[in-house]
């Protein structure tokens, strides 16, 4: 299995994203979404599908990587725990375009680390008619902590929810956020 | 929308993560599915008031020991399903293990027995009480279980499935064995066994459409 040889270093950043680190956080996901956006262009050209939805499944893995940061255990290794959403995010994509996932190659997590892609860095993703999906209370909080990149406690006071109320509207809004992600093109 | 954008999304005022997230929510599924349980057997059977006659001490405690210890595995099983890219096989292994001294032991009691005595041992009484009680059971701690895997990301949805669907047996039996009175062990090899087996056919049918994220 190839692990790839950037390793220490990406863990290091999830740790201090982990412990809420928002440049740690930041740089880890940039790196990572040009080793994604390689991974998923060649994966879709050896199931003959066209590369142009590759930007859409970087940005789904992107999200799935964030709301989902919570089931990496810090002991183990990182690459295996990005490459396994983002296989899962490849298969779950394949399905609901109605695609048999059965072609899907043989690879390995060595994959992963192939071909860094820093081209076509949009995606057929429109963050407003997402945030349009969720709920006045949940998109408000997104707004704020999330766009505007008010603190927790600037958002409380300007919103006139909790500061808890606004942590929990932030987490709630990212989750149903990826799940419209998912939703979008079966509906 | 650039990527570049969502990063920014992401990654502005990041929360810090404590850990022990996914090990929380499954022992509070478990906790949770399995009081409902426990307070439905009592519901629907009362309490127990000679559930602990001396003579079948023994085989409850067994069944008992068994079924908490098949849910004990699947649940340390359920915690690296939850999780991506961790290798998920060897603790299957005692489970099986359990499985096959339980029919070895069956097999050995059975041929101790006199064959006209077969089906008294076997179909003991209550056995269609096991074969629809178990399942019945099971349905709070799957349910729970379910609830408790999604705010993790398993990416084997089926056989995540089945382990919940197995764990949730177990604990179903675990509770229907507590009232049970009597049996041998054939008996519940094969009216805790199968039911609890079904339970895991079950959880792997519905695995994939109630986890996917």
């Amino acid at each position: 299995m190839g692990i790839r040889s950037d390793e220490p270093e990406l863990r290091a950043l999830m740790l201090a994203g982990l412990n809420g680190d928002a440049a740690a956080h930041k740089a880890l996901l940039t790196r990572l979404s040009d080793s994604l956006r390689g991974y998923f262009k060649a994966q879709l050209a050896r199931t003959s599908r066209g590369a142009e939805d590759s930007e859409d499944l970087v940005q789904e893995t992107l999200i799935s990587l964030h709301t989902r940061r919570h089931t990496y255990d810090r002991s183990q290794l990182l690459t295996p725990w990005v490459y396994a959403i983002a296989r899962y995010r490849l298969i779950d994509y394949l399905r609901r375009t109605s695609a048999s996932a059965g072609n899907l190659p043989i690879e390995d997590a060595a994959e992963i680390v192939a071909n860094d892609d820093q081209a076509a860095v949009d995606s057929n993703l429109d963050l407003d008619k997402l945030l349009a999906g969720l709920t006045p209370k949940l998109r408000q909080a997104v707004q704020l902590v999330k766009l505007d990149g008010l603190s927790v406690s600037e958002a409380a006071a300007q919103s006139g929810m909790s500061q808890s109320a606004v942590k929990v509207s932030v987490h709630r809004g990212l989750k149903t956020l990826s799940r419209l992600v998912g939703k979008r093109d079966r509906s | 929308m650039k990527t570049d954008k969502l990063i920014d999304v992401l990654s502005a005022n990041v929360e810090p993560i404590k850990g022990g997230e996914l090990r929380h929510a499954l022992a509070v599924g478990l906790g949770v599915g399995g009081a409902i349980a426990l307070c439905l057997m009592f519901a629907i059977f009362g309490l127990p008031a000679d559930a602990f006659r001396s003579e079948y001490v023994g085989l409850k405690g067994l069944a008992l020991a068994l079924t908490l210890g098949v849910a004990a595995v699947g649940a340390g099983f359920l915690v690296r399903l939850a999780r991506p890219g961790q290798p998920a096989r060897l603790p299957l292994l005692p489970i099986v293990l359990a499985l096959f001294l339980l029919i070895a032991a069956s097999c050995v009691t059975l041929a101790l027995t006199a064959p006209s005595a077969w089906s008294r041992l076997m179909l003991g009484p209550q056995w269609s009480a096991c074969l629809v009680c178990v399942p019945l059971f099971a349905v709070a701690p799957f349910a729970s279980l379910i609830w408790a895997l999604r705010k993790g990301a398993p990416t084997n949805l089926r056989r995540t499935g089945a382990v919940a669907g197995l764990v949730a047996g177990a604990l179903g039996a675990a509770v229907f064995a507590l009232h049970h009175v009597g049996g041998s062990i054939p008996f519940i090899t094969l009216w805790y066994g199968g039911p609890i087996l079904l339970c895991t056919l079950f959880g792997a049918l519905l695995g994939p459409r109630l986890l996917r994220w």
